[in-house]
């Protein structure tokens, strides 16, 4: 397309001014102390350059929060990715059975129910487990949403594998769980690490179930602990500030690694 | 093979699904018993005036988030779909927010918009240096456009998408015809993009039901219950008044609003989408 577009132009730069500013701000204050912020102009890059904010941050106990955050988006991603990985294998080689269509139509609709309206009966069954406060109450409802989705994109990648390269692999004498792993997951590689990527953004960001499941500080997780932090700190915008940095930085480099694997996993199933 | 995701989704998906309805017939506070109590959350909940005030303002949120950033979408995602000098160095700033948790860009908001120690204050704009979180109808506003900021990238990738699988013939003939950019947008690009639309329509609208962390971090509700809409109505009933059964209530009505939105969106693209709307 080598024609102008004008309107979109226009409409382009000035969203990218939107979206610019607010983070630009957000660094550019984070390195500023906090005397300096309140004399100068605010876009002004900072005079006295410091890392005050960050060690207070860090010092704040943000390196255990951040180890949470790990435990809980790997804890959660890898056997959502993998269990989803099993049960769209299944569906898609034994679509036409009645048991497994309806686990089918099953997870279709668990995409339809909202996180939200369900958060009341998973507190309860969490109290009841005796799991209340511990990570592992963040793990197991994060792999139950993240389910519905993940089966759906992958079965539409798994669908797409030539059915003959199966029947020649059986008649090889290779099991069902042979196939799974020597044809399957080759073959879907590019889906699994777009829904490996989708699920691990979305609960490393996720703050409800952290927010209902945990209490002590010790089990916070970075969006709970953001929270927090800035309830206690909000006279110190920069400290505030560098805080969030602190927080996006892992996404952001992985952002810069892996651009459109992270861009392409963050649509996953939403445009094909 | 798919026993594990079955269990798991059961246990902590399927199951609690039930779960709220039952509880919503139930009176519990959290900690002590469950009592059976009929249908007496009901009947609060639906007596209160601020079921009718939640709705409303979820609503609002919406409309509003959906009419702001459905044609912004559109432009730029037409716009990233083109070929243009600097478009691989505006596609990756566009896309940051996409990566931020709803926590942090709230609390950036919250303290950017700060009309004492905020950027307004310190550029010392009085335009900019307002209330902004602190009076009802700006801090809709706010909400809106912190919403349209987070999720406007997201949809331009959709429609960026969509634009992409656009036939070049369509274009080329429109051009041999002697059709202008505005004619060949409003004639080829938006005919073309219907689907895109109604999928990218659908989850901001289903989506928009689910918008609670930001609020909760941005407003809390407020100003007084300006903000409130039906997720942090729930929240509030349950996680801190302790009324679990209305709550459960309120919850069960969240999941009826969405699930109509969900047929309706699709009712409205006709019967082809439905294999698109799968993908949702």
């Amino acid at each position: 397309m080598t024609r102008r577009n004008w309107l979109g132009g226009a409409a382009g730069w000035l969203w990218l001014a939107v979206v610019v500013v607010p983070l630009y701000w957000i660094v550019v204050t984070s390195f500023k102390a906090q005397r300096d912020y309140f004399t100068a102009n605010p876009l002004a890059p900072p005079i006295r350059p410091t890392l005050d904010n960050y060690q207070l941050v860090i010092e704040s106990d943000f390196p255990r929060y951040f180890l949470n955050s790990i435990v809980v988006t790997v804890g959660a991603t890898v056997p959502a990715v993998l269990f989803s990985f099993m049960a769209a294998y299944a569906i898609v080689r034994g679509g036409s059975g009645r048991f497994l269509r309806s686990v089918n139509a099953l997870f279709l609709m668990g995409l339809a129910i909202p996180l939200q309206a369900v958060v009341i009966p998973v507190y309860l069954i969490i109290i009841r487990m005796r799991m209340y406060d511990t990570l592992m109450a963040i793990i197991l409802p994060s792999i139950a949403f993240a389910i519905p989705l993940s089966v759906l994109v992958l079965t539409n990648f798994i669908r797409d594998i030539p059915r003959e390269l199966f029947e020649s692999m059986r008649l090889d004498g290779v099991t069902d769980w042979g196939m799974l792993w020597r044809l399957a997951f080759p073959l879907t590689r590019p889906a699994l690490v777009t829904v490996t990527i989708y699920n691990g953004l979305t609960v490393w960001n996720n703050f409800l179930l952290p927010l209902i499941l945990t209490q002590s500080p010790d089990q916070r997780t970075l969006p709970l602990a953001l929270w927090s932090f800035q309830g206690q700190y909000s006279v110190n915008v920069p400290a505030v500030l560098a805080s969030v940095v602190l927080t996006t930085l892992p996404i952001l480099i992985l952002y810069a690694v892996g651009r459109r694997q992270l861009l392409s996993g963050l649509t996953a199933g939403f445009s094909r | 093979m798919t026993l594990p995701a079955l269990v798991v989704f059961t246990a902590f998906g399927l199951i609690p699904l039930l779960g709220v309805v039952l509880l919503s017939f139930t009176t519990w506070n959290g900690i002590g018993a469950i009592e059976p109590s009929g249908l007496d959350s009901w009947s609060v909940v639906l007596a209160d005036p601020g079921l009718p005030h939640a709705l409303w303002v979820t609503f609002l949120v919406m409309a509003l988030s959906w009419l702001f950033q459905t044609p912004v979408s559109i432009l730029i995602g037409t716009f990233l779909a083109g070929q243009h000098r600097y478009r691989a160095v505006l596609a990756v700033l566009y896309f940051v927010p996409l990566l931020l948790s709803s926590a942090a860009i709230s609390i950036t908001y919250k303290a950017l918009l700060d009309p004492n120690f905020g950027l307004g204050a310190g550029l010392g704009v009085p335009l900019l240096r307002q209330d902004w979180l602190g009076q009802p109808g700006l801090a809709l506003g706010v909400v809106v456009f912190v919403v349209s900021w987070q999720f406007i990238p997201f949809h331009s990738l959709i429609y960026q998408g969509g634009v992409r699988q656009i036939p070049q013939s369509m274009y080329e003939a429109a051009e041999l015809d002697g059709a202008g950019t505005v004619r060949r947008f409003f004639s080829i690009t938006l005919p073309q993009l219907k689907y895109t639309i109604i999928t990218s329509s659908t989850l901001m609208v289903v989506g928009s039901l689910t918008y609670f962390d930001l609020i909760f971090v941005l407003t809390a509700g407020g100003p007084g219950d300006a903000t409130r809409v039906l997720a942090l109505d729930m929240y509030k009933r349950g996680f801190q008044a302790n009324l679990m059964g209305p709550a459960s209530a309120i919850a069960v009505i969240l999941v009826l609003v969405g699930l109509g939105l969900a047929l309706l969106m699709r009712r409205l693209g006709g019967k082809d989408t439905d294999s698109q709307l799968e993908g949702m």
